[in-house]
């Protein structure tokens, strides 16, 4: 029996009830965006709080002994460097090096992680992650002596969590309002558990927007709770299309535009996430081979000088007299943060300088460009 | 939503007639169907126009969508208003948002358009 009909979030009637435009995502029925559109919710985001309905996401438990060994062997993450209550960005790369997602990695507790990975790519991620648990539980060639090193579990928390994200300048002091104050002994990049406006929670200040805040884990159960308190504080609903401008103003990446399997980390500038040093990790060869090498190519953020908008695909071609394709968009889109368009893609090793001219063939049309340091805005 | 002194086209633009000028733009519909609109191209006054090619570009925040002109002719005017203020278009899409003015070549065009109570019944 084939099911083609898209999940839905514990969130879902309460979009369609605010007005939200509903549209696919990664398998799930999302909101793109709420009644007052995508510019008023970037607004929001970066004047005060917006929040997100992220559940969709995948969410992965790992519990035992082995856990940090084990993750250690698929992340790209020094497992052993990330103390308790802490986290790290990281890539699930495969033998190449080719990046299969990003992920954020959190060590929740005593032998206790929190993988989280994209919604598009979790049942990718979980063909890949899978035959290694089962692999694992044998003991094998990779080296390790350690025999506990089967010693662990992995659970799929998916869908018995809901995960809302609190983003913007306000987003602390509305947690905070809510937790007792609690919220704010948590520091950026940390996690840790918050009662929050009396529901149990495990939040991290974390996020993709580029704003501090927090992302909400509870259970299912009290999502809905959650998200109107929320909105009770004066935090803005906000959708995907919103996410997506926020992260790129940021100069953070997606995967499926900025990243895929046929780009590394390093020729991406994100090397210094891209740890190759664990025992038995399944991408080293390839990650340290890469790492020596000079790149071909590298992801660079460019913004538009002429009349344009960026979108991924179109051709980057060279400034000057006689332009020739020196790389592709990988994303784009009109920034109201910086009232332009703005976009990252890869261009050939030499012309990826900052401050560099180049041209962005917008569907027949030369728009000059420049390549710019990301992110594209300062922090207010 | 829909005035009824304007023809409508199947892609959601709207023509009101002036003698034999055309102003064009696009519909409340196709407004809020875009989003926030962000980037409008169109062409440079003079140019000739067949009913129901493409005639420019308007961008939302995540999506291209192409314009067709409802009726032929030569384009005498174009906006600077919107290309300047693109939410113009959704804010006022038949007033300050008009997009461009086309001197009709064969006013029997229209008979191809609809009028409003017949376009708003297409969007149920």
């Amino acid at each position: 029996m084939t099911d083609n009909a898209l999940k839905k979030t514990v969130l879902h009637e309460t979009h369609v009830g605010a007005g939200a435009k509903m549209v696919p995502f990664g398998g799930w029925d999302m909101p793109v965006q709420y009644a007052d559109g995508i510019i008023a919710e970037v607004r929001a985001v970066r004047n005060s709080a917006g929040i997100f309905d992220v559940s969709h996401m995948g969410r992965l438990e790992f519990d035992g002994p082995a856990a940090g060994l084990f993750l250690g062997t698929i992340l790209s993450a020094n497992m052993p460097a990330i103390r308790v209550g802490r986290s790290k960005y990281n890539f699930i790369c495969n033998e190449d090096g080719g990046i299969i997602d990003d992920a954020m990695v959190y060590h929740t507790g005593d032998d206790r992680f929190l993988l989280v990975v994209n919604a598009g790519n979790t049942d990718v991620d979980l063909d890949w992650i899978n035959p290694r648990v089962s692999a694992a539980k044998k003991i094998s060639d990779a080296g390790l002596s350690d025999a506990n090193q089967a010693d662990f579990t992995m659970t799929v928390i998916t869908d018995e969590t809901a995960m809302v994200a609190i983003q913007g300048p306000d987003a602390v002091e509305i947690v905070d309002g809510l937790t007792d104050g609690e919220a704010s002994n948590i520091r950026r990049f940390r996690i840790g558990k918050a009662i929050v406006a009396g529901i149990a929670a495990t939040i991290a200040r974390t996020g993709y927007t580029g704003e501090d805040g927090f992302e909400i884990i509870v259970a299912t159960a009290d999502g809905v709770r959650l998200w109107s308190t929320l909105t009770d504080a004066g935090a803005v609903e906000c959708g995907l299309g919103a996410r997506d401008v926020l992260r790129l103003e940021a100069g953070l990446p997606l995967h499926g535009s900025d990243l895929s399997t046929d780009t590394n980390p390093f020729e991406a500038g994100f090397g210094r996430f891209a740890y190759f040093g664990s025992p038995g990790y399944v991408a080293a060869d390839a990650l340290r081979r890469i790492s020596q090498a000079e790149p071909r190519r590298k992801l660079i953020g460019f913004k538009m000088t002429g009349r344009g908008i960026p979108r991924s695909g179109l051709k980057v071609l060279s400034g000057g007299d006689r332009p020739n394709v020196i790389g592709v968009v990988t994303s784009g889109t009109h920034s109201p943060t910086v009232d332009g368009g703005i976009g990252m893609g890869y261009v050939e090793q030499k012309y990826a300088e900052t401050g560099s001219q180049i041209v962005i063939d917008v569907r027949g049309r030369l728009v000059e460009a420049e390549i710019v340091d990301m992110p594209f805005y300062k922090r207010g | 939503m829909y005035p009824d002194d304007l023809k409508y086209s199947t892609e959601h633009e709207w023509v009101r007639m002036d003698g034999n000028i055309a102003e064009i733009g696009v519909t409340v519909f196709a407004q809020d169907s875009l989003g926030d609109v962000v980037f409008i191209d169109l062409p440079d006054v003079g140019t000739e126009i067949r009913q129901f090619d493409k005639f420019g570009e308007i961008e939302s925040v995540k999506a291209v969508s192409d314009l067709f002109s409802p009726v032929g002719g030569k384009i005498v005017a174009t906006n600077p208003g919107a290309i300047e203020n693109p939410e113009t278009v959704n804010t006022d899409p038949y007033g300050s948002g008009w997009l461009i003015k086309i001197e009709v070549s064969d006013p029997a065009q229209l008979d191809a358009l609809m009028d409003s109570e017949t376009y708003e019944s297409t969007l149920e």
